[in-house]
């Protein structure tokens, strides 16, 4: 790729497969100036948290971070929806002189009066960091009047990037999590970690699970309930999907509770099946892993006809792939694989080293590995690879069609259910969709090709 | 304290946070990039929002504060981030926005920029502009119109009479601003339309991903506004110093303040204006659209006559449909707005006693929880603003007409054409078929011959 797109200082975060020993720099803080595609702490909070449908979200800061995420995930509840409205205690330049905890807290008590939720998560944004407001003493005080818990997530957006948000947005969840009535719960159950119910996803995933004899306790974050989250320490098994945006949880409970966690990802059908094989092996149990057979068999067969057709049009194509954890990155790999599709570029936001090293070994040389990218760069990749299809999230979305590339929304914000056997179909059916349109006849790029 | 007693939170908020004003703003001008001063989330964010109404790439750079420059200062990130967008993206501007992080620990940014142009000055180097945009203050349009401002203050130059005509516009869609450029051309009059993001937020597909799109209005024309014939802003609510205030004073360019061109009325006074500053007659073309837009007028006054509107958005946008739907017999019931300039309610009152025009009720600062209970007694019909107001015209079964930013759940926001009398008579046929089509879908009937 020219060198005119890539900084000399963020060299070391792109990697070509094949030619040398692997080696990336990740986790780093993103440069100053360089567009970097990742957010903030209270983003990678806000993102976690936002699926728990009946408790109250109240941004604590000036109205930009409430707005800017203001039912912006496609988490469906199957109940109540506060978690759709978007709070902000909206602090003036006088709240940032003497303090905003007088507005916290006649926030906290009017929202809750007038929404009754279950609990309250109150973010912290950058601001509130600086002046220093007390969320604790606030939250503390709101809750023994309210009797219900009210949860400082120290999300101050400065203070890292996404990952510190996952890790604040966990620690608030801790809080909760042991409060709970445990009486009741099955030998076989499990916690479903890090799948946030984007178009229904979490339903599918509980009724597989619910179909091979275990019970699901709490859902974290999809269609999350605070009672749920409360008993969470009842389970079995902390089942975990995702980079790491849960992870911190399930490690908390296995040091508290002596939970064990297992790592899964419910998207692609290796993935989806070997997440069934995994939970049937933990509980060592012949009857459940049966069921868990016979289920993914009679999946197999309602769609793989259909997925065929789809492979036809579609092998050899090229697809890029940025996202925001390496996790979903892995998976889509796979699942492109399926589509007899060439995966050319893969990188995300926050990846980690271990993370950069299972990516290179599961794609075929020559492949561009990249951490934290930018406009720029991913534009230039796609060019150079000639990339039939790029998968990313909304701000990667018109980089692609700017110039010409079909895409694919894999983000928070989607409105396709991708996840499971019947979420691969979706998903197969998306890629088609946008990579055979007739539109890409009339753009600039292929005109020239011909 | 006192302020405390009537403090609600806000719930859904009506405006945006002031530093994406800004960045829209200097989009606007040629070779710009937008450069917030503060944590990597906030442009982030914001080119999230701003991506997903044009869908269109907006790079926002930042100077991605972490915790340690929030204590000591982001002076040092800012320089380097400044350095890094001139090595990559060769602009001819940067404009520095603040945000709430750096406006709180104190950055001096214009100091900075001096010790930067000392340190680090070179051919190379860009012009720099920069705006306060402290979040905890003001909405978007405080941010917008203050980065306008900003930018003709730091780079105009004294010049030659050079009878041109400043126009400043505005918050309008792209194809607002096309279409204003086309009436200055039927007035066959040279013109600087500022900020013109027609183009950069509304490009042209092509083959290589743009540092910087093409257009914008350009920086040679912004030094000679000083040497204009004269000056048009549009919108009644601007703050006390503008852009044109301050070329009338500084450079003896006088100004003429007229509404944004929203219907008949408000379109007349913006070309009545420009009469009196070019001495021309109105266009041949434009004398046309006007008499076609009252004949269309006259054939659709039936279907809308004393129906009830609820219009929210910004407050100008809002003063200019006000004024528009009072032409055509639409009652507005209550006129909204997040916006909270001190001048909303008297400019309402103004043009609606000009027609004697009931009044409406008239709110500034308010939220969408506010507009739903205030709207339950108003027997309202139609809402007419953004699409933030979905959720209430769900709920409500109130039709819904899309204007305004941002359109975030249809296509072609940015193609949405509000001003002069070509815009009146699009916004008219949508707004009567929209009446059209609910009584249509209401109706047992089911006539298909209205």
């Amino acid at each position: 790729m020219g060198s005119a797109a890539v900084l000399k200082d963020r060299k070391n975060q792109i990697f070509r497969k094949g030619n040398e020993p692997f080696d990336i720099d990740c986790n780093k803080d993103s440069l100053a100036g360089a567009v970097s595609q990742r957010a903030c702490v209270f983003c990678g909070s806000r993102v976690v948290l936002y699926p728990i449908a009946d408790a109250l979200h109240l941004v604590h800061g000036p109205i930009g971070c409430a707005v800017y995420t203001w039912d912006i995930r496609g988490a469906l509840s199957s109940g109540p929806e506060l978690h759709r409205l978007s709070f902000s205690t909206d602090l003036q330049e006088m709240d940032v002189i003497f303090g905003g905890e007088p507005k916290l807290e006649k926030a906290l008590y009017e929202l809750i009066e007038k929404h009754e939720p279950k609990a309250a998560f109150v973010y912290s944004t950058c601001i509130v960091g600086i002046i220093g407001d007390d969320l604790e003493a606030v939250c503390k005080r709101v809750a023994e009047k309210t009797k219900i818990p009210i949860l400082p997530v120290q999300s101050e957006g400065f203070k890292g990037n996404k990952r510190e948000g996952y890790q604040a947005a966990c620690n608030a969840m801790a809080r909760l999590v042991g409060t709970g009535d445990i009486k009741g719960i099955s030998k076989h159950s499990i916690n479903i970690l890090g799948d946030f119910n984007l178009a229904g996803e979490i339903w599918v995933i509980q009724e597989y699970f619910n179909k091979i004899g275990v019970e699901v306790v709490a859902n974290i974050t999809g269609d999350g309930r605070i009672e749920d989250i409360k008993r969470a320490h009842g389970a079995a098994l902390n089942v975990v999907q995702c980079s790491g945006a849960t992870m911190e949880l399930a490690d908390t409970m296995q040091e508290r509770y002596d939970i064990p966690s297992i790592r899964v990802s419910y998207f692609g059908i290796e993935d989806m099946a070997e997440a069934l094989y995994d939970v049937a092996r933990h509980f060592d149990d012949s009857e459940m892993m049966r069921k868990a057979e016979i289920l993914v068999r009679d999946e197999l067969k309602t769609i793989m006809d259909k997925i065929g057709v789809y492979r036809e049009s579609l092998t050899g194509k090229k697809a890029a792939i940025y996202v925001g954890g390496a996790f979903k990155a892995f998976s889509l790999v796979k699942a492109f694989r399926l589509l007899g599709m060439d995966v050319v570029l893969v990188g995300s936001q926050t990846g980690t080293k271990a993370d950069y090293e299972e990516l290179e070994a599961i794609t075929d040389d020559g492949t561009i590995i990249v951490d934290d990218s930018n406009p720029l760069e991913l534009a230039a990749f796609i060019k150079e690879k000639e990339v039939d299809l790029f998968v990313g999230g909304v701000k990667e979305r018109p980089i692609a069609y700017k110039l010409g590339v079909a895409f694919c929304d894999h983000n928070h914000e989607r409105k396709e259910m991708l996840a499971g056997f019947e979420g691969m179909l979706n998903f197969a059916e998306e890629v088609y969709s946008s990579v055979m349109s007739p539109v890409w006849n009339f753009v600039p790029r292929r005109k020239e090709v011909r | 304290m006192t302020k405390m007693v009537h403090y609600t939170a806000t719930t859904n908020a009506c405006k945006l946070c002031r530093p994406l004003g800004a960045a829209l703003a200097f989009r606007g001008i040629e070779g710009c990039v937008p450069f917030l001063h503060g944590s990597q989330g906030c442009a982030t964010y914001m080119r999230r929002y701003i991506i997903s109404h044009f869908n269109e790439p907006i790079d926002i750079a930042s100077s991605s504060l972490g915790e340690k420059h929030a204590v000591y200062g982001g002076g040092p990130n800012l320089k380097l981030g400044l350095n890094n967008v001139t090595a990559k993206y060769h602009p001819s501007l940067i404009g520095v926005a603040s945000t709430c992080l750096t406006e709180t620990i104190g950055d001096d940014v214009p100091m900075l920029l001096e010790e930067y142009k000392a340190e680090f000055g070179t051919a190379e180097t860009p012009e720099i502009v920069h705006v306060s945009t402290p979040s905890y203050s003001g909405t978007h349009m405080e941010g917008f119109n203050g980065a306008v401002k900003s930018a003709v203050e730091q780079l105009a130059e004294p010049a030659e009479p050079n009878n041109r005509v400043n126009i400043f516009s505005g918050f309008i869609s792209a194809e607002d601003i096309r279409h204003l450029k086309h009436i200055m051309n039927l007035f066959e009059t040279p013109f600087t339309l500022m900020p013109d993001y027609s183009e950069t937020l509304d490009g042209v597909a092509l083959i290589e991903y743009p540092l910087i799109p093409k257009g914008g209005t350009p920086l040679q024309d912004i030094a000679q506004m000083s040497g204009a014939t004269g000056s048009i802003e549009c919108g009644h609510t601007l703050p006390d110093e503008t852009a044109g205030t301050f070329l009338e004073t500084q450079y003896g360019v006088k100004r003429s303040q007229v509404g944004l061109p929203i219907g008949i009325k408000e379109t007349d006074r913006f070309v009545e204006k420009l009469k009196e500053i070019t001495g021309r007659e109105l266009p041949r073309e434009m004398q046309e659209s006007r008499g076609r837009l009252i004949d269309a007028m006259v054939d659709g006054h039936k279907y809308i006559f004393g129906k009830r509107a609820i219009v929210y958005g910004e407050e100008d946008l809002v003063i200019g449909l006000t004024s528009f739907l009072s032409e055509i017999g639409i009652k507005p019931v209550l006129c909204a707005t997040g916006g909270k300039s001190g001048k909303f309610e008297t400019s309402i009152r103004q043009i609606l006693e000009l027609v004697d025009s009931e009044i409406p009720v008239i709110k500034d600062g308010v939220d969408f929880f506010d507009i739903e209970e205030i709207a339950t007694s108003l027997n309202v019909d139609m809402l007419i603003g953004h699409s933030k107001g979905y959720t209430f015209s769900r709920k409500s079964n109130i039709p819904l007409i899309r204007v305004g930013f941002p359109i975030h759940d249809r296509v072609g926001g940015q193609r949405i054409l509000h001003v002069g009398y070509h815009g009146a008579q699009q916004l008219f046929d949508t707004i009567t078929n929209t009446v059209i089509q609910h009584k249509q879908d209401q109706s047992s009937v089911g006539y298909s011959y209205m």
